[in-house]
């Protein structure tokens, strides 16, 4: 059963009109996380849900109840803020304590709850101090304790841990992550880091201007994208696109690009591509299915001459610039498989994992 | 050497502060020839309280506890009212972008141009010379700065320490209590401190709105003055019981008041 239920939700602030029409369906122990880039609505839908701001229509659900008209206190919701949101009048353990204390939690189970919630964040030295005494990460962790001590049935997070530098970014991803198998709670992560959303999600859904694009697995919809938006949003570096249109080179369809560069679509992917024939369309392929074609090729790859225009080593990977049917791409490649601007190679391109888009409407034909 | 300077002139300016005060205690403590002695006495022979026994028993004391009867309740009601209007306009924009200037707008009034309208509409209610009269009349006259004050500063409390105590099952009340005041406290005694301090020293309305039975100190230190001589003695020793009650509170509550004031204006 559906934990969290959204119907055609819209939401307007004045004249702006914010969520336009979301209808999502979330299962309970799930952790979702709501990505999308800066302004897009991911906090408002957010805030909608937790009663910090009225929908102006459809209904949201909780645990089969509707919530629209109850306030924020009623609908058994936990919520960890960007800025920690932390009173600095109050101790940390009480801090701690006051959503048990506004809900009129006996004492005697309060400082039981209190202390297991910072024995399992690691923050039971801490509990004397005032918040100014703590450090980012600390505070996050004191944040994210106010929460699970809570015990509630819906788990919200807006964007936790992007005043953190990158080291502990990845070192809190994981405790959350961690948090969640032990707690099994219906958790709903807001961030625009994809990185973060592919890393924690069960489930991502992307938004784009109110609406969503698609959702799903992190994998799906890294392999399957739906549209060009989010081919290009999920994945770093992103995906490359490259202009093309679809020909028939005696039996088999190919994909020529704008220099005139042929390459094969492999009979597994070419089902359905027939009628697209001399359509405006792109071809989308990520950095990491473009490499240096060595010895034998792999079944399914396609080739094309070119020129290393830039190399920039990361140590594991090296990522080469190249120019391809007249577009500039990035090829991920092994670290010693290029070594200088200027040197001609031969790339190899997966023609199993790539993705054809639409120019007309930047959806992806195949998958 | 440059501290040395520094610390002569903050005496200097101490002392020139502190000048005044330190005479009006003592001409309280003075003889009636001691007064007028020329060269002026500094410091009396021996300290006369007769001025104050005077005062206690001919009941004009009791001007001071008036005092603090309407300032205190004029203070508590007008903080209250004042500030969880100051909430209203600050979180919930009730009354659109200008409620707020309108309202401190009706501050600058000055008191003697609507004085005669109140003594009117007061005698028609049977307000004039009563506790309420005077108390609803400091309320309404230091609401707009109460909520002008308190607007500023609940603006300055992040929203999402509301939020989150919203979400960890606080209603709005126990919002205002638990988070707002404990956030604004320092605000809260310094705008207290001014509106208790506004009512304390208020003369024009209590001259045309007090008759006999709950006139104020400040209205009572007039009636010494007399057409053919000044009982001088008994104005310093009003003076005194009606300075007092303000140094005590101030110096309760200085911490505050610092902090108050220097917080909306540092903090952004
Ligand atoms: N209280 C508000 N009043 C008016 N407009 C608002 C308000 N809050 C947000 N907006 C606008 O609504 C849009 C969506 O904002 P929202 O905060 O939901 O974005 P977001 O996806 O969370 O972005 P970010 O990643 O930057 O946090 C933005 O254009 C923003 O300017
Ligand atoms: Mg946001």
């Amino acid at each position: 059963m559906a934990d969290l239920k959204i119907g055609g939700l819209h939401k307007y602030y004045g004249s702006l009109h914010v969520v336009k029409g979301i209808d999502l369906e979330i299962p309970e122990g799930e952790f979702t996380v709501l990505v999308g880039q800066s302004g897009c609505g991911k906090s408002t839908l957010l805030r909608t849900i937790a009663g910090l701001e009225t929908a102006d229509k459809g209904s949201i659900e909780i645990g089969g109840q509707r919530v629209n008209d109850l306030p924020p206190k009623d609908r058994d919701i936990a919520m960890v803020f960007q800025n920690y949101a932390l009173y600095p009048y109050m101790r940390i353990y009480d801090n701690i304590a006051f959503g048990l204390r506004a809900r009129k939690t006996p004492a005697s189970e309060i400082d039981g709850k209190v202390k297991a919630a910072a024995k399992m964040l690691a923050i039971e030295h801490l509990l004397d101090r005032y918040p100014r005494q703590l450090s980012g990460g600390q505070l996050q962790r004191v944040a994210i304790g106010r929460a699970v001590v809570r015990n509630a049935r819906l788990y919200l997070f807006d964007e936790p841990l992007s005043n953190l530098d990158a080291q502990l970014r990845e070192e809190m991803r994981g405790e959350i992550k961690r948090l969640h198998q032990e707690l099994g709670k219906t958790m709903i992560y807001v961030t625009h880091d994809q990185i973060e959303a592919m890393t924690m999600a069960d489930r991502i859904v992307l938004l784009r201007e109110g609406v969503i694009e698609q959702q799903g697995a992190p994998l799906d919809l890294y392999e399957r994208p739906a549209t060009r938006y989010v081919a290009g949003f999920l994945g770093s570096p992103t995906m490359n696109f490259i202009p093309a249109v679809i020909i028939l080179n005696g039996m088999k369809l190919s994909v020529r690009l704008g220099d005139g560069t042929a390459l094969e679509i492999p009979s597994s992917r070419s089902g359905g591509l027939g009628p697209w024939q001399g359509k405006p369309l792109l071809l989308g392929v990520r950095p990491e299915h473009l490499s240096r074609a060595t010895g034998e090729l792999r079944p399914g790859a396609a080739t094309c001459d070119t020129k290393v225009d830039l190399v920039q080593p990361t140590g594991s990977r090296t990522y080469a610039t190249l120019n391809v049917g007249g577009t500039q791409v990035v090829a991920e490649m092994q670290a010693h498989d290029v070594s200088a601007p200027g040197e001609r190679v031969t790339l190899a391109i997966d023609m199993n994992r790539m993705i054809l888009v639409d120019t007309a409407t930047d959806k992806v034909i195949s998958s | 050497m440059k501290l040395a300077l520094r610390l002569a002139a903050a005496v200097l300016v101490t002392l020139f502060f502190l000048f005044p005060i330190y005479w009006l205690f003592m001409i309280s403590l003075k003889t009636a020839d001691e007064i007028y002695s020329y060269p002026p006495v500094w410091w009396p022979e021996t300290f006369q309280f007769g001025n104050y026994v005077v005062l206690f028993k001919d009941g004009d004391a009791k001007t001071v506890w008036n005092s603090l009867v309407v300032a205190s309740a004029s203070t508590v009601l007008a903080m209250f009212l004042g500030t969880i209007c100051a909430y209203s306009i600050a979180r919930f924009r009730t009354g659109g972008e200008h409620l707020a200037n309108w309202i401190i707008s009706q501050r600058m009034v000055p008191p003697i141009t609507v004085v005669f309208p109140i003594f009117l509409l007061y005698v028609f209610f049977g307000l004039v010379d009563t506790y309420i009269g005077l108390i609803l009349l400091y309320t309404a006259f230091n609401l707009p700065y109460v909520i002008w004050m308190m607007r500023g500063y609940i603006l300055d409390i992040p929203i999402a320490l509301e939020e989150s105590a919203l979400v960890d099952g606080c209603s709005r009340w126990q919002v205002l209590w638990k988070v707002v005041f404990p956030m604004c406290r320092a605000g809260l005694f310094a705008t207290a401190i001014f509106t208790f301090v506004f009512a304390w020293n208020d003369f024009i309305f209590a001259l045309v709105l007090t008759r006999t039975e709950v006139t104020t100190y400040t209205v009572q230190v007039t009636h010494y003055f007399g057409s053919q001589s000044n009982f001088w003695a008994k104005i310093s020793a009003m003076s005194v019981l009606g300075t007092l009650p303000v140094f005590i509170v101030v110096g309760f509550m200085q911490r505050y008041l610092v902090r108050g004031i220097s917080m909306g204006a540092v903090k952004g």
